[in-house]
């Protein structure tokens, strides 16, 4: 990406952060009249993403300050693992979903960062790899839980379909087809969805960020339509890859059905 | 000898389903027979290893069956479950699906004549057939594999008694024109004895009984004989 980044011309307080917590209240306030229940994890929610965020800034600023490669890479994996670790609490259905997990969204990291450095697109600088690497990992994580969710529930509820067709001598493979058809859907079609719509109904967070920072809009629009197309094929990348890979999980050696795991 | 189980055990979730199962089913018509929840069901899942047993063994004509492979095994030893399980598609679609997947030739018409079924149900969608006739569908999809042995887990459980009585009728008439061996799994023992030359009777996962069909049954004229003089 040529030119250079913006410089951010807005100074926020911790008053100004705090004043937007003001809304949070509303959250709370519908949660409990409503009584759904939300309330305790709406803190959770507001408290966690204080703490991470504030560490994550320190992070980065450290890594940007070092522009050292190894650091964006340490940073990147440290991300696919936890997305691994995340993911797997969306799979409980699904025997041994982690390593299949953390294998989808490694790979998805890698072949998409890769590809978009060796085309030339970024420069292989923590500057643009950290923020990059951050919304791939993050979007194939989404992607990969969903799939792996709606294949676990699948799975279960048509265990009686799966193995009558096994008894027809299907392979635990040709008995998956149309499971693995609706799964890889289901992880896809809310970032297919969001593709779609983008300009019209929502911008998105890196173009607002461009555009709030100076930047010209032009550039900005180029940029997030090459964030867009990098993190679809990242999430397909992700969302398959479980899938291909957690579905063995559900059978023996001998094709048959395992019990199911517990949620 | 068709089958031959040698201290069959398997447990699902810890509990015992089977245990220390020993039994025999010849070549004809067998029937395993006992109430709800005995371990009927997964016996026939244990001879066409849609599940191994977790000690003991499987023989079929004398061979482990966990030496043989399980997509052959099972494309000789054709399961029919006892709720119709169909894929989405037509009658035709459900019926090539084994044949297609081992490379072989069927005719769907002949099939859904042999199950009882009109041919020209074959275009029909199957989600939009009665349960009775899915069922129907489902053991014409097992016939397309040409099995030598069948096996039909509580195969009128879900039908009327005209259903059932028509089912019934269908297997005599499978036999009668075929050399294809039947293990039914039934808690119905009037439907045993109609149907069955065989029968094992099953009891909280263990053999109650087993020979031919009079002897573990009994003669039904002497039960109802026994019973009036009872009352």
């Amino acid at each position: 990406m040529s030119g250079p980044v913006a410089a951010s011309t807005i100074d926020v307080s911790f008053g100004e952060v705090g004043a937007a917590l003001a809304l949070v209240a509303i959250a709370i306030v519908a949660s409990r009249s409503w009584h759904a229940g939300l309330e305790e994890d709406i803190g959770i929610a507001v408290v966690r993403s204080a703490i991470q965020l504030t560490a994550i800034g320190y992070v980065i600023t450290l890594i940007f300050d070092e522009d050292s490669f190894a650091l964006v890479l340490a940073l990147i994996t440290v991300m696919v693992v936890f997305g691994a670790f995340t993911a797997r609490h969306r799979a409980l259905r699904v025997p041994g979903s982690f390593w299949p997990l953390l294998a989808s969204l490694g790979v998805a990291a890698a072949t998409t960062l890769g590809l978009v450095v060796a085309l030339g697109i970024f420069d292989p600088t923590p500057r643009y790899l950290v923020p990059v690497g951050g919304m791939v990992v993050g979007n194939s994580m989404t992607a990969a839980a969903v799939a792996l969710n709606r294949l676990g529930e699948d799975v279960s509820d048509q265990s009686r379909r799966i193995e009558a067709t096994l008894a027809l001598g299907a392979t635990s493979s040709q008995a998956m087809i149309p499971l693995v058809r609706r799964s890889l859907r289901s992880g896809m079609i809310t970032l297919v969805d969001s593709t779609k719509t983008t300009g019209l109904i929502f911008f998105p967070g890196t173009m607002v960020g461009m555009l709030l920072a100076g930047a010209d809009p032009t550039d900005a629009v180029r940029l997030q339509l090459i964030l867009l197309y990098v993190l679809l094929g990242a999430a397909s990348i992700a969302a398959l890859m479980s899938i291909t890979l957690a579905r063995r999980n559900f059978f023996t050696p001998a094709h048959q059905l395992r019990e199911p795991a517990e949620p | 000898m068709l089958f031959e189980l040698e201290g069959a055990t398997y447990s699902r979730s810890g509990k015992a389903v089977l245990r220390d199962f020993t039994a025999r089913l010849p070549i004809g018509a067998s029937c395993v027979a006992g109430p709800s929840g005995s371990g009927k069901s997964t016996l026939l899942r244990l001879l066409n290893r849609l599940a191994d047993p977790h000690s003991g063994r499987v023989l079929y004509e004398g061979v482990d069956v966990q030496e043989l492979d399980p997509l052959a095994l099972r494309r000789e030893v054709s399961l029919v479950p006892q709720l119709p399980a169909l894929i989405d598609g037509t009658v035709h679609e459900n019926i090539a699906y084994g044949p297609r997947l081992a490379g072989r030739s069927f005719d769907t018409r002949s099939c859904l004549e042999l199950a009882g079924l009109d041919p020209e149900f074959e275009g029909r969608d199957a989600s939009k057939l009665s349960v009775g006739e899915q069922q129907r569908v489902m053991l014409a999809r097992a016939l397309a594999l040409e099995p030598r042995v069948l096996l039909l887990d509580e195969p009128t459980s879900a039908l009327d008694e005209g259903a059932r009585d028509a089912v019934e009728a269908t297997l005599r008439a499978l036999r009668a024109r075929t050399a294809i061996s039947l293990v039914l799994v039934t808690h119905d023992t009037e439907q045993a004895r109609r149907l069955a030359d065989y029968v094992v009777r099953i009891e909280a996962g263990r053999v109650a009984a087993q020979g031919p069909a009079p002897e573990v049954l009994g003669d039904p004229g002497a039960a109802v004989a026994a019973a009036e003089d009872g009352s």
